[in-house]
């Protein structure tokens, strides 16, 4: 200890004082202060960086994800536009079918109708023809069987009974 | 201190592994010894020559070294002792003695010859400067052995001056030249500054963010980083061979620690004077005692980081040249060349031992400053 105290130099200290507390000021202001600065700009800059890269992908992401919902949208759209054009073709094959069934069924009823008509009037002429004809003949037989009256009657009988079973 | 054992380990492994080298050695010579008294038995006093010639070069080692630890006036590369010749050159000597008195150190040709300026008589004597008459004759304590001369200011430019402005020309480039390099570079330090930037780094987010806080340590930083390049710069200029021992001396280490000291008591915030002298939580009576003892604390602090340096420092250079001077004593191929191999294996440890203690005590300031800005929050711990 007594050693200690007598190898204390004042002067020495007063000196490292001086020198280092000026180094301290004149290090703060050129030298760590600059430093310190760029040092913290720089990790700053660091994760700023990092950050957008972040938030860069997670936009991405986003993104794709939209993109992914848009497709799948435009995909169920698609199905169900195909499935109501389906529907619509086979309704409308569908009422097609029965409408020309209808005016199938209704046009065979016409002719049906057209040729009972027809049938009738055929008929009617056709009657109309036999009695003339009948007539014409009964007059030609009359004319000539006429002396025979009952051989007459006989033969018209018979003749209209044919006729009727036309 | 958790981190000092393992130099510590080291050096008692290396101790261990050189053991049976030592006990090897010394029978070998002591044969040798003997041969020669055999050999040459009309000389018999050739031995005690040799040993008083071992004692001489033993107690010039010793002075060798206590020279070394103490600061110097002139700086000296070598000297021939014989012809008494010394290779260097002088350092300016300024002394406050009712007025200033400049004058070069040749004029005290390295404590041989009594300094005259302005009429005063001064000598040189164990790098101390004592004012003596004309005679230059200096009276000693009898009991202490040191000169009761008068003892001007000195404040002489000596040689660890010299090492201080040298060291902080170099830090001031160096860190000038950093900072620089990042407005020129993009914010990428280049060249030297490389090296030094991940130390800048360590000590902000190792040292003082953990120790202060991440709220006050921006106003530290700069005490920090200086004290902590400072220390390492100049412990490792004490191991080059220029034969500085600048941390080593107790008025470089006692400047630090005061400035530590002064810089935590002006910031220290109303909790820690709180803490000091009435420690809350604690039975009033107590806090009369843990007053004085708290204020002690605060002294003992800085003076544990003043002993810590100056001793680590000054033990490394001792135990350094012991070594060293021991190849001069041996004086044979075995012994030297162990002493060679434990010199280098020391300096190699001494270089782990300058930034483990410019570690040290940075994190212990930080440590320090930390406790003078604490927050009140934890109030229920106590």
């Amino acid at each position: 200890m007594d050693k200690l105290i007598n190898d204390f130099s004042f002067g020495l200290f007063i000196w490292q004082i001086l020198i280092f507390v000026g180094l301290i000021f004149l290090l703060k202001k050129f030298a760590w202060k600059p430093i310190l600065d760029a040092v913290n700009d720089r990790e700053e800059g660091i994760k700023n960086a990092l950050e957008s890269a972040e938030n860069a992908r997670k936009e991405m992401q986003n993104l794709q994800a939209d993109n992914q919902r848009i497709l799948q949208e435009a995909r169920l759209e698609r199905d169900n536009m195909l499935k109501d054009a389906r529907e619509i073709k086979e309704k409308m094959v569908a009422d097609a079918k029965t409408e020309a069934q209808a005016q199938g069924l209704k046009m065979i009823e016409q002719a049906k109708a057209a040729i009972e008509s027809e049938k009738n009037a055929a008929m009617a002429e056709l009657k109309l023809q036999v009695s003339t004809l009948s007539l014409s003949i009964a007059e030609k037989v009359l004319k000539d069987e006429l002396s025979n009256k009952e051989a007459q009657t006989k033969l018209v009988e018979k003749m209209l009974g044919d006729v009727k079973l036309n | 201190m958790v981190i000092s054992n393992k130099p510590l380990r080291f050096i008692v492994a290396t101790l261990v592994v050189c053991l049976p080298f030592f006990s090897f050695a010394n029978p070998a010579s002591e044969v040798a010894n003997t041969q020669t008294e055999v050999a040459q038995p009309a000389t018999a006093t050739a031995s005690g020559e040799v040993k008083t010639e071992t004692t001489e070069v033993k107690s010039k080692i010793k002075e060798f070294i206590d020279h070394h630890l103490l600061d110097a006036h002139d700086f000296t590369f070598s000297a021939n002792e014989e012809t008494g010749e010394h290779y260097g050159f002088s350092l300016p000597i300024i002394l406050w003695d009712n007025g200033l008195h400049v004058f070069s150190s040749s004029k005290f040709n390295h404590g041989e010859a009594i300094a005259e300026s302005d009429g005063n008589y001064y000598v040189l004597h164990h790098e101390k400067i004592y004012k003596t008459a004309a005679d230059g004759v200096l009276t000693e304590n009898e009991t202490t052995g040191h000169p009761t001369n008068a003892t001007p200011l000195d404040l002489s430019i000596t040689k660890s001056v010299v090492g201080i402005l040298g060291i902080a020309v170099l830090m001031f480039l160096l860190f000038t030249s950093l900072a620089k390099s990042y407005s020129k570079n993009g914010g990428i330090a280049s060249g030297a500054g490389r090296f030094f930037e991940p130390l800048v780094l360590y000590v902000r987010d190792e040292i003082a963010i953990p120790n202060i806080g991440q709220k006050h340590y921006k106003k530290y930083m700069s005490y920090l980083l200086t004290i902590f390049f400072f220390i390492f710069f100049l412990n490792i200029l004490g191991l080059t061979p220029l034969g500085f021992n600048v941390t080593g001396n107790i008025a470089i280490t006692a400047s630090l620690a005061l400035l530590t000291y002064v810089i935590t008591t002006l910031s220290a915030n109303k909790n820690y004077w709180g803490h000091i002298f009435w420690m809350p939580g604690v039975p009033t009576p107590m806090k009369f005692i843990l007053a004085p003892i708290e204020l002690l604390g605060t002294i003992i602090k800085p003076f544990s980081l003043m002993i810590r340096l100056y001793a680590n420092i000054l033990a490394g250079h001792v135990v350094l040249m012991s070594i060293i001077g021991l190849m001069f004593i041996f004086k044979n191929w075995i012994g030297s060349s162990l002493s060679f191999g434990l010199a280098f294996a020391l300096s190699i440890l001494e270089i782990l031992v300058a930034f483990l203690q410019a570690y040290i005590f940075t994190m212990l300031s930080a440590l320090y400053f930390g406790a003078g800005n604490e927050e009140h929050h934890h109030e229920e711990a106590h």
